[in-house]
Order: C-alpha cells, then structure tokens, then sequence
C-alpha cells in the first residue's frame, strides 16, 4: 500500500520534525509553569505575540537572534502579568488565561495593522535557513530526515534537555516541582513561594513564544492572522499526556507532529474518496485518544491551580 | 537546667486580628536542652506564637531574640522572614506536614539548602551527613522513598531531620502527638529526650495534659491569648493545668450506669469502599442506649465507616440492617436521605467541608437535611418564619454563639459549627448517632458539651457510635470499644476490661490471636 511507503521517505520524518518544533518549545513551556503549580492558558495568545513580536522586530531591521530575543521578551511580559494575576494575587489561573490569550491576541493584531495599515499582502522576510551540519546532514535518508532543519529546531531539542537537567538536577528544579506540589514544603525551608511561582510562569511564558516566532521566522516567512491555529491548545493537552516530563513531552510533540505530517500525505494518496477534513481531524483524534488513555494514571502536580497565600494552611 | 544559658526570648508580643487580639504581650524564654510545653485551648494563640516566631506572621508588637550562633549574645530576628529564623536556628515541625509529597525524602531535607542557581545539587555531600545525623538521633528514614509511601510517623521524622540538618537549636513541634498511636508518641517524646539532652532546646504544642506532665521540663499556658502560668513540670497536677486552660473549674462528664437495650443496628460481613481506605468484612452490633467506640490510628477505614451509615458509600458484600429492616439494598441507591429517614443522625468528621454549608445561613443549615418534612415546607415552599423559630429556639438550647440565626455558618468557630450540627442532628430523635472525631479540634469547654450530648443521646436509648483517635475520650465514654485497623474491625469489648496500652497494641496492627498465640 501507498501509506506505507510515506515512512521510507525521509521528507516525512523531515516534516514531522518540523511540524514538532512550535510544539515542543510550547508544551515545554506549559510544563514548566505547570510544574510550578500555574495553569497557563495564556498559552495561545503568547504564541501569537510571539510571532508577531519576533516577525515585526526582524522586519523593522533585527537579525534573527534579535528578533528571537524580542519574541522571548514579549512572551515573558504577558507571562509576568499572568503570574502577578494569579500568584500574589491568587485570582482564578483559566479566567486570567484565556484574559491574556484574548489580550496578547488582539494586541498583536492591533500591533500590526497599526504598523501595516495597507499591506494587502503581508510582507516577508529572510527566515532562517536549514542548518548545513558538515558529516552527519550528507548521511544517506538520515541526513535528510533529521538534520536538515534550521537552528531553532536544534534550540528546541537543546531547551527539552536543558529543561531536564534544571528540573531533576539542580536545586532550582528541586524547589520549582516542589512548589507545585505543597507551596508550604518551599515556604518553610526558606524560600519564596512567589519568587519561584513567577520565575517559572515568566520563563515558561519566554519558552512558549519561541513557539510562535518558530512560526514566522522559520517555518514561514510572515505573520498572517489566526496562523497559530490552536498549536496552544494542542500543547495544554500534551502536558496532560507527558505526565509533566519533558522526556514524555518530547515523545508527545513528535507523535504529534508525525499524525500531522502523515495525513498530510495520505490525503495526496487516498484523497480522492474521503474528504480532506477527515484526515485535518486526525491528529486532534488521535490526541484525544492518547489523551484519554494516559490521563487517568496521569500524575497531576498536586497543587496545580491552588493559590498560596502567606499564614494560611 | 537553671545554668544553661538562654537560647530563645520571646518578649511582650501582640498580635491582632482586626478586633481580635490573638496574642496579648506575651514573653517566653528557652533554655539551652530545655523542653517547653505549650498548652492551651484551641484559639487561646499557641500556633499564632509559633508562627510569629518562625516568621510566617508579624507581631504587631515586640520582639523575638535568638541566641547569636556564635557569640551567644540574644540577637533580634528580623520580623516576618521565615529564612532569617531558620538562619538562627528555629525549626518548626508543623501539624500539618510540609513536606512535598512527589519529592522524597532526601529532596524535602535538601530543600531550599542550597544557593538556588547552582549547576548541580551536592546530594552525595547531604546525605553522608544525614545518615550520620540519623544514626546519632534514632530517627531513620528510607531517605530515598517518595514521601507518599511514608507513614504518617515517618513523616514526622522526616520533618524533625529537616530542622537538624539545619542545626536548628530550637524546634517547635506544633500538635505533634495528634496523628500518631500511642506507642509512636511514646517514641517521639524519647527521642525528643534523647536530642534536648545533646543542647537542643523543644516546644511542643499540646492539650493532652498526659503528654504534658510526663514529657516536659516547663509548662507556659496560654488563655485567650495571654500567658496565665509559666512554671515547672515538678509539682503540676492535670487538673490544676486543666483550670488553668480553660480559666474555671472544669467537670468531665461521666457515663452513668445503664443497661444496653436490644440490637438496634448490625453490620454482617460489611465491604466497602476500596484502596487503602476499603473496610473489609466487618462485623458490628450496637445495642440501643449504649456508646460503641471505635478506636483506630486515622486511615485505617474509619472513614469509609462512616461514609457508609451515612448512605454516602455503597455496600459492597455483606448486610446492614436496622431494627430488623435491610438497610443494605438502599444503599446501592447511594442515598444519605434513606438513611436519615431510617434514624440515622450523621456528625461528620470535617464538619467545616461535611457538616454544614458555610454560605448559607445558621437557620437553613439547621434545616437542611429535613427539608422535606412539613414542618419545613408546603407545597414545595419554605416556611421562613417556622424555620427561623426553631433555629432561634435550637440557638437558645445549645449555646450556639452567633449574630443570630441568618448569620452564615462559615463564620463561626469550630466549636458553635459543631453545635449547629449537633442541634441538627440530635433535635430529630434519631436512633442510630453516628460521631466521627465529634471533638477534634474543639476546646475543653466545648467538647465537654458534645460528650455531653451524646450521654444524653445514649440515655435516651439511642445507640451511638463514636469513631475516635482520643483513647481519653473514648474509655470515658464508651461502654465497649472496638479497635479498626487496615479496614477490619475487632470485636467490641467492654471497656472496663480494656486499657490503654492493650488497644495501643490493636491500633498498631498486633491482633488478639497473635498476643494469645505469644501467650500459649
């Protein structure tokens, strides 16, 4: 059959790779607020911002570090105002989330049909280019299967380890999965329960908006409204399936990224019979149905959308 | 030890909440091996003290001074900084635990000891010196279990290492005793014996005047947030301390003689519930006019129990019945009102999350679960008035302290919630009381009404049955006592045959067949 062959070609495993990107950097960075403790449903609009931020700041002149460093900082802005919302001040963590996804949304537009107010088509830049690694990109099928992706794939795969170490090696990761599971076993040894809560809903804010700048400024070349399509949401729901291990989530973005990139190309196989939009369903199907397998034995922090307050237990 | 020099100072603290004033110039001083016990009624301020001291709070006034590490010279802390006071030296051991519960217990030790952004965690270092710190303490851990597979008593010692490794000089244990049998708190208290005999200096927070007098060196009692005694441990007696508490002379309720009358409820081979907290196979007969007590170290399925005859658990194997009807089949409806009908009055243990509805007023919490009747309704339309006159009446007959009978339930204290549910519950004539921890957390005073009510409950031939930890309360009022232990129920003896350490022995797991075997 046709739909196996899609597997002996390296372009698919190249795609699923590709189409894994935004999502690691996303579910990497739900994770890491969720650890702490801090549901971030902000999630969709930081993408957004992201994207638009790190686009903008390469269009008006940035290299595309800078532009990079700009998406950081424009996701870590509407992280803090997150954290603020809902640690200090202990306010609902979904009704300040889906507020900053609404805000970061809208201002990111607002922001650039203010900046681009006759563009009909949006403009372009230069994205960054497929990483040419000497040795290892020249290898037959998995040279061009894995290593022909641009650097912020690679910064990816480096954030999903470098996550690892932080969380079950240092003492900052120590406090970070301590404070998301009793706030007072961090507050009595010493420490602020606050201070780590936004420090990683910050961080993780910054993470999640490389998501989005992955979108303008290398899988594309432009920023077009609704192109984040949901990938938040998809990284919310892999969190659940990770059990909160960047290990897992990892697995979880690629699978992700591979039903996408399969249906891709089993609609150009079959397509002539069904209907496109039952192959666009599958990867959603196909999560809920992960979903459902693993979120029952799922390990849920324990003090997940609990607000702490000083003095009380 | 006069010689020894001071290593805490407490000095004039006042704390105020609002209008409330929880602690009222109150100074203290510790000594180098000392062990204080803190006593007093709940709300008298014992935990506020603690918590000012350890920095979770800030006094409105005074000071806390701890000894320099160094030099010895009393040395204020800075108020409000739990980091400042364990820099010092105070560690607190918290009643209820703060200890991570994913993490184990080696990372809940190593916790916050170590700068923040360093590369890696000197583990290796941390536990060399906590296994020697074991070995000369006598608390041992599996240092590497996740702390959700310890043992309420292995946390406790995980807690204690915490502050050692710290090389806290003063611990405060808040409450330390209320979770654990009696043969671990002996345990806990030698131990304690042991570390103030190498310098530490220990509070402990108490209202078991048992505890008190045999473990400490000094005794501060507070009232109403004020210190009314501070004097030594040699020569005070339980009732003087018991005066002192409360602040009048105090009558402990006693059983009168009375004959139990016929089987009112059994229990047949009873399963239910399951994991850790499942009964299995209990058998059970409570007589009218009678107090059954069931004594049990709490998570033993004490709680599935009582879910259970109050038609919130289904019954799995085995029969209920009362007064010759089966009560069992009705129970697989889940139905908590089948069994309020039948005559059951239920005293839930978390009686702020089960026992009533904080929002809403005293006046519909007392008539919440007869709501159905028709002295509470017609045609499906409250009777306000009625409701409100036999709240304002219940308010009157059990002392219940409140702004009045539209006042919300939340805002009353521990021991007037109790007395809202008690009112409710007993008003009914139910034949079948069943009291869960009816006086946890409550003060003298106000568990000396719940004891009472229920003697009352018993003389008018109604069958209680009391789940408690409190061996005290349960050999004063039971007529036989039961111990439950991993979801299996002993039989019930009469209490005059039993004593302390003997249902020690049931709670902690030694069964009679085993003692009779050592025995034989």
């Amino acid at each position: 059959m046709d739909f196996l062959d899609i597997f002996l070609n390296a372009n698919f495993w190249a795609a699923s790779l590709r189409i894994a990107t935004p999502l690691i950097f996303g579910v990497i960075g739900a994770l890491v607020c969720e650890r702490a403790g801090v549901l971030n449903l902000g999630i969709e609009g930081i993408f957004t911002a992201g994207a638009m931020a790190g686009w903008m700041a390469v269009w008006l002149g940035a290299g595309l570090w800078g532009g990079v460093a700009v998406a950081a900082l424009a996701g870590a802005f509407f992280g803090l105002i997150h954290a603020i919302l809902t640690v200090p001040l202990g306010l609902s963590q979904h009704v300040s989330g889906i507020g900053v996804t609404l805000f970061a949304t809208s201002l990111s537009y607002f922001v650039y049909r203010t900046a681009l107010p006759d563009v009909s088509s949006p403009p372009r830049i230069e994205p960054f280019k497929p990483l040419d690694i000497p040795g290892l990109s020249d290898l037959p099928f998995i040279g061009p299967a894995l290593f022909q992706q641009t650097a912020l794939t690679f910064l990816a795969l480096f954030v999903v380890a470098a996550t690892a170490f932080v969380l079950y090696r240092t003492p900052l990761g120590l406090a970070i999965r301590a404070v998301g599971d009793n706030p007072s076993a961090v507050e009595s040894q010493g420490l602020s329960v606050y201070g780590i809560r936004i420090g990683a809903v910050v961080a993780g804010s910054a993470l999640m908006a490389l998501g989005g700048a992955f979108l303008t400024m290398s899988a594309f070349d432009a920023f077009f409204f609704g192109m984040v399509n949901g990938r938040g949401w998809i990284c919310i729901a892999l969190t659940v399936f990770a059990s909160w291990r960047p290990g897992k989530a990892l697995l979880g973005a690629l699978l992700f990224g591979a039903f996408d990139a399969f249906q891709v190309r089993l609609q150009t196989d079959v397509g002539s019979f069904i209907p496109g939009q039952v192959f666009l369903m599958m990867p959603y199907i196909l999560s809920i149905a992960a979903l459902i397998l693993v979120a029952r034995k799922a390990d849920y922090p324990r003090a997940l959308l609990v607000p702490y307050f000083r003095g009380q237990r | 030890m006069p010689s020894a020099p001071t290593v805490l100072q407490l000095d004039q603290i006042t704390k105020r909440f609002g209008s409330f004033t929880a602690n009222d110039a109150v100074s203290l001083s510790l000594k180098k091996g000392e062990i204080l016990a803190l006593l007093g009624e709940n709300g008298a301020g014992k935990t506020t003290l603690m918590n000012i001291l350890f920095g979770h709070y800030v006094a409105d006034e005074g000071t806390v001074s701890v000894a320099d590490r160094s030099s010895g010279a009393l040395t204020e802390l800075p108020p409000g900084q739990p980091h400042a006071a364990l820099e010092a030296g105070v560690g607190m051991v918290h009643q209820h635990f703060t200890l991570a519960e994913n993490l184990s217990a080696l990372d809940n030790i190593l916790l916050g000891t170590e700068p923040l952004f360093s590369a890696r965690s000197a583990r290796a270092k941390g536990r060399a010196r906590l296994v020697d710190l074991m070995q000369r303490s006598g608390l041992t851990v599996d240092l590497d279990a996740r702390i959700s597979t310890l043992s309420v008593g292995e946390k406790q010692r995980v807690e204690i290492l915490k502050a050692l490794y710290r090389d806290a000089r003063v611990l405060v244990l808040d409450e330390p005793t209320a979770v654990l049998t009696p043969q671990e708190s002996d345990t806990l208290f030698e131990t304690l014996k042991t570390l103030a005999a190498e310098g530490l200096a220990i509070i402990f927070i108490s209202h078991k005047l048992d505890e008190v007098i045999a473990s400490s060196d000094r005794i501060a009692v507070l009232r109403l947030g004020k210190l009314v005694a501070d004097q030594p441990t040699a020569g005070s007696t339980k009732l003087q301390l018991a005066e002192l508490m409360v602040g009048q002379t105090v009558t402990l309720s006693s059983r009168p003689e009375q004959a139990a009358g016929r089987v009112l409820l059994t229990l047949q081979g009873a399963s239910a519930g399951d994991g850790r907290a499942a009964i299995h196979d209990i058998d059970l007969a409570l007589n009218s006019g009678e107090i059954l007590g069931i004594a049990g170290v709490s998570g033993n399925g004490q709680a599935t129990l009582a879910r259970l005859l109050s038609g919130l658990e289904p019954l799995r194997k085995g029969s209920l019945t009362l007064e010759e009807r089966d009560l069992g089949r009705t129970l697989h409806g889940q139905s908590a009102r089948t069994m309020i009908e039948a005559g059951f009055a239920r005293i839930p243990e978390d009686r702020h999350k089960d026992g009533i509805v904080g929002a809403m007023s005293i006046a519909e919490n007392l008539a919440i679960e007869t709501i159905r009747a028709p002295q509470n309704q017609r045609f499906g339309f409250l009777k306000f008035g009625a409701i409100a006159e036999r709240a304002r009446a219940a308010i009157k007959a059990y002392d219940i302290r409140c702004q009045g009978e539209r006042a919300a339930a939340r805002l009353l204290s521990g021991g007037n919630i109790q007395k809202i549910v008690l009112a409710r519950t007993l008003e009914a004539n139910p034949k079948v009381v069943l009291a869960a921890q009816p006086s946890r957390g409550l003060d003298v005073g106000a568990t000396a009404d719940v004891h009472r009510r229920l003697l009352d409950a018993r003389a008018r031939g109604a069958g209680v049955i009391l789940i408690s930890e409190d061996l005290d309360e349960l050999m004063r009022l039971s007529d036989r006592i039961a111990v439950i232990h991993r979801g299996r129920l002993g039989p019930a003896e009469a209490t005059e045959t039993l004593d302390r350490s003997t249902l020690g022995l049931r709670m902690a797991g030694h069964d009679h067949a085993a003692d009779a075997g050592e025995a034989a």
